[in-house]
């Protein structure tokens, strides 16, 4: 009865990240790095498309995820230093206004 | 409600309201008397198991079918596929229209095309686009008898599925998990086969005539009489074709002014056979029994739509086992409703006669019911015994009325002599007048094989549909990419199954259909049931979120008994 505990929304983001391969003998990386390529064939439904169309639909996905990587990269920090300068005014060189009004 | 008014209710009497002051309508309100109306009761979210709680008394031994939910994920990542594979649709087809790549398929004339468009709605897309990538999970040439195992023609393909080679090779032996072949007398060799060859070398093969001109063998009579007393009714009719039985009788049956209430998901067969008739159909939600007492008393107190007459006849069609859910009809709650509201009955037994029950005498055996409360009773000799063909059964005076109105008995070829021979042959066997306990001992086997391989797969951890007693069994599969993997693994481990999709099902609800069957041994499921766990494991089928702990999320699993 305690294994129940946990809810399906919360275990299956994890599935995600360590796919339960765990009835499945690997005998290398290779096998389980094609045994997930094959998984991702599969759920977005891929598998049925002929070579041409998987390699159109690869590389649109591919390029989307390297844009967003690099936006990340890029933009991110930028922007999360400002919104912390915007909620903690006591970041990076200002000056306080009750120092200046004590002096 | 008590239990004795819901055995007052079987015996047919009408419930009496009481004189007592307490349950007389008081200020004009009528007090609810239907005896099926529960109060909603919390269900737990993520399963809906249907148990026999609403009235015990009239089930003798439980009644346990479940239908899972879709986990919501699954669901999601399903319409997702679908959406990126009718994208990928639409530019296709937008090639094929700038004839960028070679068209295959069927296209309007050049003078056609100002009309309107024979092949734009959403199901020729789908057969184009989604069917023909992996239409080579069906149709496959079988070259033996489909028993228990048979010999497939080896196909390839140099085109994606346009055309098909045959290498002139032959896949040996493959188990065969989606033949019809309940009890196991699809066989070339034994007592059926030989008899059917000394019918042939009497009666010849074809008939050359309808049943009221001169296609009535002695044969034929021999075999209606047999097939009433296997039912347990006065007379019964056969017929060449099950589909055309349906069909063709239900016109004969009801007309206009009639109404007929039927499932959810019935079969075309029944679909086709209610529009004909030209009756008002409403249709009731699948195996609820509320909803169809819902529909009578609506019918009996409106009547007709727009005169308010009463109906001339109230036709209730249902199936005996629903093959696409694996579900049992609750044949005694339909009873006790048919008897309270005068309703007539029309019971589509094809795929439960031979299948279920102690005596192998279908749904009505399966419950421990009368024949007699059922008036129409229907089936098809196509699946449990081996041959082809349909039948009616009832009063007599049903049965003479089918045989001079039914299109079927005036217009359709009789049913030839061998395959008569082959039914008449099996059902003395399943009946045990054959002197042998064969009968006995493939029904006894089918109902071991039935509840062994359901056990195993739902231990497993797939998501099965249905009774717990049904010989057929589906299995979800829900991504599109999934239909076709899972077939084509199957058929790499010599196993043939059969893949169900949109429009047969749902189009999230796509499926994995094994029909078990007597003629398997226990090995033969043992290796059918490591493939499908197999392949299981290699296409992450196993959805189900029942009790059992996930073995491969260990750890996750010890955290939670430490929180308890």
């Amino acid at each position: 009865m305690g294994v129940r505990v946990l809810s399906w929304y919360f275990e299956t983001p994890l599935l995600f990240a360590f796919p339960p391969a765990g009835r499945m003998n690997f005998k290398n990386m290779r096998e389980y790095l094609a045994w997930l390529y094959y998984q991702y064939l599969l759920i977005t439904g891929i598998y049925v498309l002929e070579p041409w169309e998987k390699s159109i639909f690869n590389s649109v996905l591919f390029s989307a995820i390297a844009m967003v990587v690099y936006t990340s990269y890029v933009f991110v920090p930028i922007h999360v230093r400002l919104a912390l300068e915007f909620f903690f005014e006591n970041f990076g060189g200002q000056p306080e206004s009750t120092m200046a009004l004590m002096n | 409600m008590t239990e004795s008014s819901a055995t007052k209710l079987l015996n047919g009497d009408a419930c009496r309201r009481t004189l007592n002051g307490k349950n007389a309508s008081k200020n004009g309100y009528v007090k609810n008397h239907c005896p099926f109306q529960q109060p909603q009761k919390y269900r737990r979210s993520g399963e809906k198991k249907q148990n026999a709680t609403h009235n015990p008394s009239l089930y003798k031994k439980p009644f346990m079918e479940s239908f899972e939910e879709t986990p919501l994920l699954v669901a999601v990542l399903t319409y997702m596929g679908y959406g990126i594979l009718t994208v990928f649709g639409y530019l296709r087809d937008f090639l094929r229209h700038w004839n960028i790549e070679k068209c295959h398929v069927a296209r309007e004339r050049d003078e056609q095309k100002d009309f309107v468009p024979l092949y734009q709605d959403f199901e020729n897309f789908y057969t184009r686009n989604l069917y023909m990538r992996i239409r080579d999970n069906w149709n496959r040439p079988i070259c033996s008898v489909p028993g228990a195992r048979m010999d497939l023609v080896e196909r390839v393909t140099h085109n994606y599925n346009w055309t098909f080679d045959h290498t002139g090779k032959v896949v040996k032996d493959v188990i065969n998990m989606g033949s019809y072949n309940y009890l196991g007398f699809a066989e070339s060799t034994g007592t059926c086969a030989d008899a059917a060859i000394e019918a042939t070398q009497i009666y010849g093969v074809g008939v050359g005539s309808t049943r009221c001109e001169m296609g009535n063998l002695d044969i034929h009579e021999e075999l209606e009489e047999l097939v009433a007393r296997f039912l347990g009714v006065e007379a019964s009719m056969a017929f060449g074709m099950g589909f055309a039985t349906n069909s063709m009788n239900i016109p004969a049956l009801t007309g206009k002014g009639c109404l007929i209430l039927s499932d959810e998901l019935n079969h075309a067969s029944l679909v086709l056979g209610a529009r004909l008739s030209g009756s008002t159909i409403r249709v009731f939600k699948h195996n609820n029994m509320q909803s169809l007492e819902k529909l009578l008393r609506d019918a009996i107190v409106h009547g007709q739509p727009r005169t308010h007459r009463p109906w001339k006849k109230i036709l209730i069609v249902v199936e005996g086992i629903y093959s696409m859910e694996g579900s049992i009809i609750r044949l005694p709650e339909v009873i006790a409703l048919k008897k309270r509201y005068k309703a007539y009955l029309y019971l589509d037994e094809a795929h439960s006669i031979g299948a279920l029950g102690p005596n192998g005498r279908g749904v009505v055996d399966y419950f421990g019911l009368d024949p007699k409360d059922v008036d129409i009773m229907m089936g098809t000799f196509t699946k449990s015994f081996g041959a082809a063909g349909g039948y009616i059964g009832g009063k007599k005076e049903l049965i003479d009325y089918l045989r001079s109105h039914s299109h079927s008995a005036l217009y359709a070829t009789s049913m030839s002599p061998p395959v008569v021979q082959q039914i008449i042959t099996s059902m003395k066997i399943i009946m045990g007048e054959d002197g042998s306990t064969l009968g006995a001992d493939r029904l006894r086997q089918l109902s071991e094989n039935t509840n062994y391989f359901r056990r195993r797969l739902r231990e497993m951890g797939f998501i099965i549909y249905g009774n717990d007693d049904s010989p057929v069994v589906p299995l979800m599969l829900y991504m599109p990419a999934k239909i076709g993997a899972f077939g084509r693994e199957m058929l790499k481990r010599n196993i043939g199954t059969v893949v169900v999709g949109f429009p047969a099902t749902p189009i999230i609800e796509s499926r994995a259909r094994f029909c078990v069957s007597a003629a398997h041994t226990r090995e033969m499921l043992d290796t059918a049931l490591e493939a499908i766990s197999e392949v299981g494991d290699l296409l992450q089928l196993k959805y189900s979120r029942r009790e059992q702990p996930l073995p491969s999320l260990g750890w996750m699993s010890e955290e939670s008994l430490l929180q308890d």
